[in-house]
């Protein structure tokens, strides 16, 4: 690496290297009140601590089965859902307009009805959680199924391909590109979703956590927990890279070499 | 490596008269089958496409199609795919009325269609039929692509999809060829490489060809007999009777003369 190489490198971290030390340097000599934001050395002690008693790793346990729980099953639903109304068009006219109303009321709106329903027990937030992805991964399997391109398909036929092989070798595959899609924006709102319904009602979880170190004023456990949202939500962001790189390696835009190639 | 990408060069040298002659592939017997069009008729809504068109196609024979866009040289190929019902008259294929798609007919599209999301290996095997991967590997190497059967199409130029396709439409051994201008989108140079392609291999498998094309160099190029058709039915049906390898010349010009006079 040459020195010009090191240089734009550490170009890119110096802003943020700056403000850590900016705000370090504030909170230590009282500028911020550390009750309001405390300095990042006490977030990082509060990691240490939190990582020893094992609140955090119990927590951020529970928040992930929650998380996951309803991205399955909300998942599965819209996914089936999708694919039933995009092939089946009798399915699509029962169904369809329905969803499309429903998908327009904030998921997060319903939640003193899910309360009414379910308590504040596990199933409250894993219904929650359902319902926030289960319309991003439904719009766009069946977005996705709709426009796959029908002269493959027709292709398809004519080379004698039998339904089940059309749906596994053309419809899907063509349709996974934007079924991805939904799970990106779902993924983003599984989240979002679950961070406000552990923040209102729960007894464990990362929302629980900060929640209550704030009945205790303990900011630096309150930043920890945001903190451990952003790099849970970055963790989601790369898991979903990484299928589409395999997933999609056909795609021009997953080859590397795609230019070169011919 | 080196030894395919020489075969592969090799094969797309202009074949002589001597390759016609003894076919580059012996391995099955001629399997072209005729096609019969007995006053059909095609109707779309009140809208009449073909009108009580009459055409007897022999066995191996190479016809081209030729027309204006919008005179029904589309809707025939459905109708002969078995894509489309007729709405009046007979369309039998070896003597076997047409009723829906059929494995003996295979329509090579004016896109390649190629499946983004396989490989060209099982594109091209895309029956999936017991033996699959030899019959692909073969049909790949007869279009000279043997190289580039683990690479996925989003790779290849235009001409090496429509050979593919080509080599997929081969697979099944089809009696009957069907050709949608496949070649309309393609650069001169490449064009004409895919003719010569073309005539070599169906000068080995024999199949029954029939091509639609609006260029009628392209037509009298490549067709044993020519077919104009003009609002739904047969202005001209002309033999060409000219040896193969016929790029140029006096002849040529004249039949393509009086085809564009009947277009």
């Amino acid at each position: 690496m040459t020195l010009n190489k090191i240089l734009d490198k550490a170009l890119t971290w110096l802003v943020p290297v700056a403000i850590l030390v900016l705000w370090e340097v504030s909170a230590r000599s009282g500028i911020l009140a550390a009750r309001l934001l405390p300095a990042p050395s006490s977030v990082a002690l509060a990691f240490i601590a939190t990582l020893r008693d094992g609140s955090l790793w119990a927590n951020t346990l529970i928040s992930g089965e929650r998380a996951l729980k309803g991205l399955a099953i909300g998942g599965i639903l819209g996914f089936l859902l999708g694919m039933l109304n995009g092939l089946w068009p009798p399915a699509e006219k029962l169904l369809d307009s329905s969803m499309q109303m429903l998908r327009n009321v904030p998921h997060l709106a319903i939640i003193p009805l899910v309360i009414l329903w379910f308590g504040i027990d596990e199933a409250a937030k894993i219904f929650l959680v359902t319902i926030g992805v289960l319309f991003p991964i439904y719009l766009n399997t069946y977005h996705g199924v709709r426009t796959v391109d029908r002269g493959l398909i027709e292709m398809g036929r004519v080379y004698g391909l039998k339904p089940t092989a059309l749906l596994w070798r053309i419809i899907l595959p063509g349709a996974l590109p934007s079924i991805l899609v939904g799970l990106r924006y779902a993924l983003g709102i599984m989240w979002l979703t679950l961070i406000v319904a552990e923040t209102i009602s729960a007894s464990s979880g990362l929302g629980y956590m900060t929640m209550n170190a704030r009945e205790f004023m303990q900011t630096d456990i309150v930043l920890l927990g945001i903190i451990v949202y952003a790099l849970l939500g970055k963790l989601a962001d790369v898991a979903t890279r990484w299928i589409e790189k395999r997933a999609l390696a056909w795609h021009p835009s997953y080859q590397e070499n795609a230019g070169a190639a011919i | 490596m080196n030894s395919v990408a020489q075969l592969k060069l090799k094969r797309l040298e202009p074949p002589d008269e001597e390759e016609f002659a003894t076919p580059v592939a012996e391995r099955e017997s001629a399997l072209g089958l005729p096609v019969t069009l007995n006053k059909i008729s095609k109707r779309f809504g009140g809208r009449s496409v073909l009108n009580t068109l009459s055409l007897s196609i022999e066995a191996s024979e190479f016809v081209a199609v030729v027309g204006r866009s919008g005179c029904g040289k589309t809707t025939l190929l459905r109708l002969i795919t078995g894509l489309d019902p007729v709405s009046d008259g007979h369309l039998a294929i070896a003597g076997d009325e047409v009723r829906g798609l059929q494995g003996r007919v295979r329509l090579l599209f004016q896109d390649a269609r190629l499946l983004m999301w396989q490989r060209v290996l099982n594109n091209v095997g895309i029956s999936r039929d017991t033996g699959w991967r030899e019959t692909a590997k073969q049909a790949l190497q007869d279009v000279g692509l043997a190289d580039r059967a683990q690479d996925w199409p989003a790779v290849l130029s235009g001409g090496q999809k429509q050979r593919v396709a080509l080599a997929r439409a081969l697979v099944s051994r089809p009696g009957v060829l069907l050709l949608d201008e496949p070649f309309g989108a393609l650069d001169a140079l490449t064009r004409a490489e895919m003719h010569e392609l073309l005539i070599r291999i169906w000068s080995a498998h024999r199949f029954t060809t029939i091509l639609i094309t609006h260029d009628v160099a392209e037509a009298v190029t490549l067709a044993d007999r020519i077919i104009v058709l003009r609002d739904g039915n047969v202005a001209l049906d002309q033999k060409v009777d000219l040896p193969r390898h016929r790029r140029s010349g006096a002849e040529a010009a004249r039949l393509q003369n009086i085809v564009l006079g009947h277009v």
